[in-house]
């Protein structure tokens, strides 16, 4: 029920339009990556999805902030049934880094398990909504992982209007959440082809569809 | 003393002539569903079937606008007030999606979404004229402004300031005027000014019925070629005769005489064009058919409504100078 009214509030405030471009059946195993731009960006994917397909799709969102506090810690263990990754702190060794973050794609493909389908954004940060930016290497790895699971590019229009990085409250302008055509890694493909192939695809909805 | 919505307010159960107006809205509305219902059994051929089914989806919304129109006009001033809050709120946000502002008006827009709207409509809710009148002209203006170049970004700042202005006076301030009808003073009309602003949006929303029905039919030269190709000379004529004869014919539930009610009704349906035709050239600067989606065969509440907010200040404010009587209670 919480889930239920979740999802309203969050079509309410970003006036959320999901716009299908192709036809998705509900089955598969799927990661969803989108650009990045606001903190509402995750529930607002989330929220898009249909309801039997949002009760198998988890947000992967930084440990450090929804753990803290009972409220957050209550919504990301039981509402969105989140997938908490630690973050590494920007003073950490390159060694450091890498190492969690190979922790942390283990742990993704561990969490999706067989049926749980993930939303991630790939920028890795929050953008100004200008540009797209270079994707991070996570999900090419996660994808090294999970070769089966269907990936479908998303594009979130106008949400960085609505709450902007850096502003506290949100403005409730419309927005939309265009869904692409489901991709697949090709066999051997390598890593930067991959990922500017998946960068494209977003920035292709953009084109045609911002 | 009291406010003007505690009287209105207070005049529960509803003004009998308000009734009849409603019944005989809903007497339309039946008799288009049918005529829709019959005509989606029969029409064949790809192109009327859509048009019937546009025609039906049309109907459909018409019915829930009706009912929650006669709701709010019936539950008196609060009723109103909320119900046109509500659209202003609903057509802001639409029409301030199309507007190119930048992260820097944040702060700006959000001061107008929750504290310039509801302050509006809060003002009206307390009968205040005086600061209704000008809060968003002057102060909104100024501050709106003031808060954006606080953000310290230039870029394109008379472009993004003019949009919100403009934003706000026709979602918001030109909006509000519909329910401010309730605030009028009229000698031997008390308690009933909620049938004027049941003449306003009947009178508004006829026009376009009207205009679209005309210019379906005969409409041939077009008026604005480049802003509106739809609308037609035929369209417009006819739809603008027939709309005031319509206004007319209710006079009894307003403070006109005949001849008043049909030059009023005249009024409201020529701002009422030019309110939609404005909206349009909006819509085409901006590269866009509707504002929204929110109403089924409709498009966005700012489609609904375009015709509204050019005509409810001038019907307010016309209405106000020969009718009302407030100024001159003042000592």
């Amino acid at each position: 029920m919480i889930a239920r009214a979740l999802v309203r509030l969050a079509k309410l405030i970003s006036g959320a339009r999901a716009v299908w471009t192709t036809p998705i059946d509900g089955d598969a195993q799927r990661i969803f990556f989108a650009n990045h731009t606001s903190h509402l960006d995750f529930i607002v994917v989330w929220s898009a999805l249909p309801a039997e397909m949002r009760g198998r799709t988890r947000p992967v969102a930084g440990r450090d902030y929804w753990m803290k506090g009972r409220i957050r810690r209550y919504l990301s263990s039981k509402v969105f049934n989140g997938i908490l990754i630690e973050r590494t702190p920007s003073s950490a060794s390159t060694e450091e880094k890498r190492k969690a973050a190979q922790a942390a794609i283990d742990r993704m493909a561990e969490e999706m398990g067989t049926e749980h389908s993930i939303i991630v954004f790939p920028e890795g940060t929050r953008g100004t909504g200008d540009e797209i930016a270079p994707f991070k290497s996570g999900l090419y790895h996660l994808c090294k992982l999970k070769p089966k699971v269907q990936l479908v590019p998303v594009y979130l229009d106008n949400m960085n209007r609505i709450l902007p990085k850096g502003e506290a409250l949100p403005v409730p302008m419309l927005s939309r959440v265009v869904f692409g055509e489901p991709m697949e890694m090709r066999r051997n493909e390598p890593k930067e082809s991959f990922l500017e192939r998946a960068r494209s695809a977003v920035e292709k909805l953009r084109e045609n569809h911002g | 003393m009291t406010f003007p919505f505690q009287r209105e307010l207070s005049s529960l159960p509803v003004d009998p002539s308000l009734l009849m107006l409603l019944g005989g809205v809903l007497a339309a509305l039946i008799v288009g569903s049918i005529v829709g219902f019959i005509l989606s059994r029969t029409v064949k051929g790809e192109a009327g079937r859509a048009t019937v089914s546009n025609l039906n989806a049309r109907l459909r919304a018409w019915w829930v606008m009706v009912v929650v129109f006669g709701i709010a006009v019936a539950t008196g001033g609060i009723g109103s007030l909320l119900l046109f809050g509500l659209i202003s709120f609903l057509a802001l946000r639409e029409f301030v999606t199309l507007a190119p502002t930048r992260v820097a008006d944040h702060q700006a827009l959000f001061w107008s979404f929750f504290v310039l709207l509801p302050l509006q409509y809060y003002l009206i809710g307390i009968g205040w004229y005086g600061l209704f009148a000008i809060m968003i002209p002057v102060y909104g203006f100024i501050f709106t402004a003031v808060r954006s170049v606080l953000a310290g970004d230039v870029d394109h700042f008379m472009a993004r300031t003019s949009t919100i202005n403009w934003a706000l006076m026709v979602c918001v301030y030109c909006v509000s005027y519909a329910p401010a009808l309730l605030m009028l003073e009229i000698p031997g009309f008390h308690n009933q000014n909620a049938a004027l602003l049941f003449f306003l949006v009947l009178v508004v929303q006829v026009s376009d019925v009207l205009q679209y029905v005309w210019g379906k039919l005969l409409g041939k030269h077009r008026v604005a070629p480049v802003v509106s190709p739809n609308k037609t000379w035929e369209g417009l004529i006819g739809g603008v005769l027939s709309a005031t004869a319509i206004g007319a014919a209710v006079w009894w539930a307003t403070p006109f005489t005949p001849a008043q009610a049909a030059g009023m009704a005249f009024l409201i349906c020529v701002m009422g064009f030019a309110g939609g035709l404005v909206m349009a050239a909006i819509k085409r600067d901006r590269g866009v058919k509707d504002f929204g989606t929110l109403i089924e065969g409709h498009g966005g509440i700012l489609d609904r409504i375009d015709s509204l907010c050019f005509a409810a200040p001038i019907f307010f404010h016309v209405t106000r100078f020969f009718f009302d009587v407030s100024d001159q209670v003042v000592p």
